[in-house]
């Protein structure tokens, strides 16, 4: 093994933010577009994709002595697919109308390259430890990329977060500070003017997707090239 | 090299895929016994929430269940639904067929003698996002409300008639629409007669 792999708990920061699997290497773009609509769908498909590529980093470690490198590929796929079925099975099971929600995302989770990539990268070639610590951090970062394009579709197109109705919550909010602070100073009635969340419909629909995710990607870019020159 | 040590070569490369291939195929039987029955219960308690809106003034918890004999000779579950006096008013029949991707699962309601569709709801479907999976869409389903069951049900591609037994096809997904439309053909010729005779 070549001495210059990186440790666990480099793979584990790694996954995060410098390697992030959406921002960085623009993998599994197909659950990045397709359930983001909204946070508690994109939310148990980062769980769901959390828990097989868990697995199949573990499963691949551990047996990476055996691999033949002709059949690796099989090896991970056949690994991959089982851990899927078990995953899709597991929402039918316990969130039926989740597993109706994402529909065939969760069946697709067999071909997002970032579980194949890190069996092959990382599993395949380290230890168990660090396969974890691999299968963790970039877990990691790719809960934070779906929950960063679902909260933004979600609070703009619905105006709700995990199902909250974010707005109408903190007009009532603000609407009562208002209230107890006119009445302690005495102002008689002095309303908030009557605004109502609206609902931006694009962003819930497949285009707010690509639109959200451009612009991410962009604002990711950015910072990181500040950061670079910054560095220089 | 002979032919002996090539087979065995064969099984020196693959033997990891294959034991891997037999311990997986174990371990999802194992999972699929056990959450197989939490599944279909779930898949049950939907059926029976659905009933009121297939079936016009059914209350589910008046549904009763009964099982004929399809003219394929199988055996399958019906629903005879009623409203809160336990007064029938209708049937629902689940279908099962093929899709463009996957199974798709259907639920017709049908009036009590069987001539009408008074509604389509679709449980389980894998079409293609964005296209097929609209035949999940009650806009799609309600289209099948009212056709008659004397004769098959239609898919076209633009508006149909009024009173012919066509429903529009969804646009970029003919053969997903088709495909509804033939597993409620072949179930309503499957069993039509058999829940007349109940």
């Amino acid at each position: 093994m070549p001495l210059d792999e990186p440790t666990a708990l480099e793979r584990l920061i790694n996954g995060i933010l410098p390697e992030n699997p959406v921002y960085r290497q623009l993998l599994g773009m197909c659950p990045t577009l397709a359930v983001t609509g909204a946070m508690m769908p994109a939310m148990t498909m980062a769980a769901a994709t959390a828990f097989v590529l868990l697995s199949a980093n573990i499963i691949v470690s551990l047996i990476r002595g055996l691999l033949k490198p002709h059949l690796r590929i099989l090896v991970f796929t056949l690994t991959i697919a089982t851990f899927v079925t078990i995953a899709d099975r597991a929402l039918a099971a316990y969130m039926y109308q989740m597993s109706k929600t994402l529909g065939p995302y969760v069946p697709l989770i067999i071909v997002n390259c970032l579980i194949i990539s890190r069996c092959e990268i990382c599993a395949s070639k380290q230890s168990v430890g660090v396969a974890i610590a691999d299968g963790v951090g970039m877990s990691l970062g790719f809960a934070l990329a779906l929950g960063s394009i679902a909260s933004i579709r979600e609070i703009l197109g619905s105006g709700t977060w995990f199902g909250l109705h974010l707005f109408s919550y903190a007009y009532t909010v603000a609407e009562n500070i208002l209230g107890w602070v006119t009445t302690i100073l005495g102002m008689g009635t002095l309303g908030l003017p009557d605004i109502h969340w609206q609902n931006w419909g694009i962003m819930v629909l497949p285009p707010g997707a690509f639109l959200t995710l451009g612009l991410l990607l962009g604002a990711v870019e950015w910072f990181g090239q500040r950061r670079r020159r910054a560095g220089e | 090299m002979s032919d002996a040590t090539a087979k065995t070569g064969y099984i020196r490369q693959a033997w990891l895929v294959i034991f891997l291939a037999l311990a997986y195929g174990g371990a999802l039987a194992g999972v699929q016994t056990t959450l197989g029955p939490r599944i279909e219960e779930n898949k049950r308690q939907e059926t029976y929430s659905v009933i009121p809106a297939l079936v016009e003034g059914a209350d589910k918890s008046q549904t009763v269940e009964k099982t004929i004999t399809g003219k394929d000779g199988k055996p399958q579950t019906v629903f005879l639904a009623r409203d809160s006096q336990g007064t029938p008013r209708g049937w629902v029949v689940p279908a099962t067929g093929q899709g463009f991707a996957d199974r798709i699962d259907v639920l017709i309601g049908l009036d009590l003698d069987v001539s009408t569709i008074t509604g389509l709801y679709v449980l389980d479907q894998k079409e293609t996002p964005g296209l097929g999976n609209l035949i999940q869409d009650p806009a799609f389903q309600d289209r099948f409300i009212g056709k008659r069951t004397s004769e098959p049900v239609q898919v076209v591609k633009d508006d149909p008639a009024a009173g012919s037994n066509a429903v529009k096809a969804l646009t970029g997904a003919t053969i997903s629409s088709e495909s509804v439309a033939t597993i409620v053909n072949s179930a309503l010729k499957n069993l039509k007669e058999p829940i007349r005779e109940l």
